[in-house]
């Protein structure tokens, strides 16, 4: 009720003042760009002064079924160097510059650049095959990607989901079994996305009915689902490991003739199901939420049920139809996990990626292609991680390892930026 | 078509809300509908939306009974509703917020936005609401908002319109349109139903008047037969008093300087731009100005809750910048909070306790560390006949109490201690007559004892009443400082932005000791 008032409050702030608004403190954009800087001083010091000058780095740009390319051989130290000044430019214009306007594109930009420039010093006097790595970067995006858009499902329309990484380990579990016991991967699919549903319909069901506190009850869903498939994967499915958890796993579709075009050809278009079905669904979640009249009353009951209800809306049911939903999308994704890619289940398998998926949903701004964006970060940190590890950089893997949560903690905390959630997330509803 | 409500009855517990409460709307008629906060007005909305089922009698449209189940029924049924707070997302653009519910779409279900903007344009011209489809409703002033409102109600085609409080947080000038607009709808045919405690603008807009006084009707008349006084009387069920008594103010040494005040919102923009005045001692500033023009964001910095981006507080000779809220309460700072059930008191906790919110932990109510609870509990009784605070024990939950009686504990606490400046915020938001007149004798009592207050209201009565100065903050500036024998429209102007305004007259003394008045209340906090 006082949350009512309150918004109430800020709306009439942000209007009458909205005609010529000074903002005081324009420091995050000068912080983005004196991270910048302090990249590129990072590059130069470590990629360019301390290689030789004869260090030399291959990029291979090639993988089957691709059409093959030639390997860009390229000077560390020129390369790098260029790189890092470029980087630092960036880091200067947007210190100069100090507008919000494409900040954050620059910043990616420049960021994008210093990467580049560590892959060069990282691949020195050795191949580093570019393709491959963007290969493994959309598989660890995949599930992310499901994960992501349950979120945005939930929170749209103002409930937080933080149980997907518990709908991941219910999908993951029972498309294993279903998959393996029916020996139909499709049955499978279908089991894991209503494991995701089902639990999405318990969220709902107490933080709807009960309004319980929505944060505790995915808590507490996450914790069930890990004992319980914890339990059932030692109990059920180990001792009869052939017949109950040995799935097959759902093979590559290619596209024909899209294959063959170099880079991109192996990377998008020579991947499972769940990839074409994860852009499938991004595309419906994308235009079903801003261009439909599904997606306006989602929206709105996301920011100001009371509005909505005054309309005739009925604010309980599209949460309830929301958070089911987006509980069968996270199924899904979850079963990828074990019919997409590894062929059986294993005990806390999504190692918190759940987690990482809401937190990309965050970092991408509650909008499925932001969240797209952002899980590709993701997925490239793992990806990065698994190619640096072969290629020995001297740096330890278990650090190499925590990247991807080191960028989850980041985002979460708001180091990337203060962002706006649906007004009205996380809030129950109740009638007057 | 016509709205009829039959012998509504409405009761929570004991409580009887609406106590066979009858009235008509008929078509082309203004019809206001007057009531103090508490009168039952919301909960006959509410009966008439499906929120609440009535225990008794009938509500009819056009001689039907209608039943509705919840609003997008009475929606349907053509019955409109401009809410208090405005029902529009923020988010959303005028065309989506006016659409929301009814949207036409394409046959795959993708909205049809070119529809809906020239289904707008063609209401906007034919009742005079202009507005632009495409803005952003958050960045739109709240009088077009208003009219986001209204058109939203006429997308749906609406005959019975329902405005409750829609003057609340406009302009003299807003409103003056908003009443122009009304009788255009009232002339289209339509009926209006305008929910208000304002005696102003019942007098000004109404055909006919139905007055509400604890969830009874008391009686319906019209402009013509009636006046404010009668009104009022009717009203509060007593004849009241429309001034604060007051001798001229003795101005004494100034206690506030603030200089070059600049002081930030939430999103880092410019809420308070560079303020500069004096309150002296022994006297009351007003502050008057629409909602969201800075005066939030001032009173936090003065009483510490928010800090200071440039220039200074100094009181009474000392440089209190960014000093935090417990030492500016220290130095002799009392704030009674604009949200007293946020800001001002803990709501959970008993009379007693917070009574002594500012300094349980000072003697005489703590020792060694330990708090005393008998000196506690002594002290809260002594502050509950010394203030007339109403409530059924000391140790009860203060949300026990009645808004006014909460209030009255606010005022207590803060004005217990050694205090150089008072900072009162709204004082008398939703609180009834009689309150309104305790908490008005308080301020004036405390201000001839030689304290400076700062009064911030976007009531322009109690602004006129109470003030000795009046400063009209628009945009986080203050636009002009006049007495209060300045006229309503002028004041009203200067809200609006266009500073003619004197630009600083020093203190002034008032041409006499009474200011018309009355405060008719503040909001209702639903």
């Amino acid at each position: 009720m006082r949350a009512v008032r309150a918004t109430a409050g800020a709306e009439v702030a942000e209007a009458t003042g909205a005609a010529e608004v000074r903002i005081v403190s324009g420091g995050r954009v000068r912080g983005m760009g004196v991270f910048l800087v302090l990249l590129a001083a990072l590059a130069i010091l470590g990629f360019v002064l301390r290689v030789p000058a004869k260090a030399h780095a291959t990029f291979l740009l090639t993988a089957p079924p691709a059409i093959s390319v030639a390997p860009l051989t390229m000077s560390v130290r020129w390369t790098a160097g260029v790189l890092a000044v470029l980087c630092g430019a960036l880091g200067v214009l947007l210190v100069v510059r100090r507008q919000q306007r494409g900040a954050y594109l620059l910043f990616g930009l420049g960021f994008a650049l210093f990467l580049w420039a560590f892959l060069v010093w990282a691949a020195r006097g050795a191949q580093l095959n570019f393709v491959e790595m963007l290969v493994t970067t959309l598989i660890s995006t995949t599930p992310l990607v499901f994960g992501a858009l349950s979120g945005v499902m939930c929170e749209r329309s103002g409930v937080i989901n933080i149980a997907i990484e518990g709908q991941f380990l219910a999908g993951a579990f029972l498309g294993a079994m279903i998959g393996s016991v029916s020996g139909d991967l499709w049955l499978g699919m279908l089991a894991g996305a209503v494991a995701g549903g089902l639990f999405g319909w318990l969220l709902a069901f107490l933080a709807l009915r009960y309004a319980v506190d929505q944060i505790i009850v995915g808590v507490v869903i996450v914790a069930f689902c890990t004992g319980l498939t914890n339990f059932l994967t030692e109990q059920v499915l180990t001792p009869d490991q052939t017949t109950l958890n040995s799935p097959q796993t759902f093979a590559p579709i290619a596209i024909p003739l899209f294959d063959k075009i170099p880079i991109l050809g192996p990377v998008l278009f020579d991947e499972n199901i769940f990839v074409y079905l994860a852009a499938i669904l991004l595309v419906v979640v994308h235009v079903g939420l801003f261009r439909t009249r599904w997606g306006l009353r989602v929206r709105a009951v996301g920011e100001h049920p009371r509005a909505a209800e005054t309309v005739g809306i009925h604010v309980l049911s599209v949460r309830y139809r929301n958070v089911i939903l987006g509980g069968v999308i996270a199924g899904i994704g979850g079963a990828s996990f074990t019919i997409g890619s590894v062929g059986e289940f294993s005990s806390e398998m999504t190692a918190g990626l759940g987690y990482v998926a809401l937190a990309a949903m965050i970092f991408g701004r509650w909008r499925p292609f932001g969240a797209l964006g952002a899980s590709l970060l993701f997925g490239f940190s793992v990806s990065l991680q698994s190619f640096l590890a072969v290629l020995n950089v001297g740096i330890p893997s278990p650090f190499l390892a925590m990247a991807p949560y080191v960028i989850t903690i980041a985002v979460v905390s708001g180091l990337v930026g203060r962002v706006r959630p649906p007004a009205a997330d996380g809030a129950p509803y109740r009638r007057e | 078509m016509r709205l009829e409500l039959a012998g509504i009855t409405k009761r929570f517990g004991t409580l009887v809300a609406n106590d066979h409460v009858s009235l008509t709307v008929e078509p082309g008629e203004i019809h206001c509908l007057l009531g103090e906060n508490g009168a039952g007005k919301s909960t006959l909305m509410n009966v008439v939306f499906g929120m609440l089922r009535p225990d008794e009698g009938e509500v009819l449209v056009d001689g039907e009974v209608f039943r509705p189940s919840d609003s997008g029924e009475a929606v349907r049924r053509g019955i409109g509703m401009v809410h208090q707070h405005f029902m529009l997302v923020p988010l959303f653009t005028v065309a989506e917020n006016v659409v929301l519910g009814f949207e036409p779409t394409r046959r795959t279900g993708i909205l049809d936005r070119r529809r809906a903007r020239s289904e707008i344009a063609r209401l906007s011209e034919e009742f005079g609401l202009e507005v632009d489809p495409d803005a952003t409703v958050e960045s739109l002033p709240v009088g077009v908002q208003q009219r986001v409102e209204i058109l939203k109600a006429l997308h749906r085609d609406a005959q019975v319109l329902i405005l409750d409080e829609p003057t609340a947080v406009l302009t003299p000038q807003e409103i003056e349109s908003l009443f122009a607009i009304v009788r255009s709808l009232a002339a289209s045919g339509r009926s209006v139903l305008f929910i208000t405690h304002k005696l102003k603008e019942v007098m000004a807009v109404a055909d006919r008047i139905t007055v509400m006084r604890l969830g009874k009707v008391v009686g319906t008349t019209t402009p013509g037969e009636s006046d404010e006084g009668g009104l009022a009387s009717m009203m509060v069920g007593r004849t009241v008093e429309l001034v604060v008594h007051k001798e001229p103010a003795q101005p004494g040494r100034p206690v506030l300087r603030l200089r070059n005040l600049t002081v930030a919102d939430e999103r880092g923009a410019v809420a308070v731009d560079g303020l500069e005045i004096d309150v002296h001692a022994g006297e009351i500033l007003a502050v008057a100005g629409v909602q969201g023009n800075g005066q939030t964001e001032l009173v936090e910095a003065l009483t510490g809750l928010r800090p200071v981006v440039s220039g200074s507080i100094e009181l009474d000779g000392t440089d209190m910048t960014g000093s935090s809220p417990e030492e500016m309460l220290r130095a002799g700072v009392a704030h009674v909070p604009e949200d007293r059930q946020r800001d001002g008191l803990v709501l959970a906790m008993s009379v007693e306790d917070n009574l002594v919110l500012d300094v349980y932990n000072r003697a005489p109510f703590a020792r060694l560390g330990s708090r005393a609870l008998d000196v506690v509990h002594a002290n809260a009784l002594e502050k509950l006949s010394a203030f007339d605070i109403r409530a059924s024990s000391v140790e009860s939950p203060v949300s026990a109490l009645s808004g006014g009686n909460q209030q009255k504990v606010v005022v207590a606490r803060e004005l217990s201690r050694e205090i150089k400046l008072l900072v009162a915020s709204q004082p008398t938001r939703g609180l009834d007559v009689g309150s309104i007149e305790y908490v008005h004798r308080q301020i004036v009592a405390e201000r001839d004892k030689g304290v400076a207050v700062v009064i911030v209201s976007s009531e322009l009565d109690e602004v006129l009443a109470l003030g000795d100065r009046i400063a009209v903050m628009f945009r986080g500036r203050i636009v002009g400082v006049v007495g209060p024998e300045t006229g309503r429209e002028a004041i009203g102007l200067m809200m609006a932005g266009s500073g003619a305004g004197a630009e600083d007259v020093g203190p002034v003394v008032p041409a006499g000791g009474r200011a018309p008045a009355g405060a008719r209340a503040g909001r209702e906090s639903s």
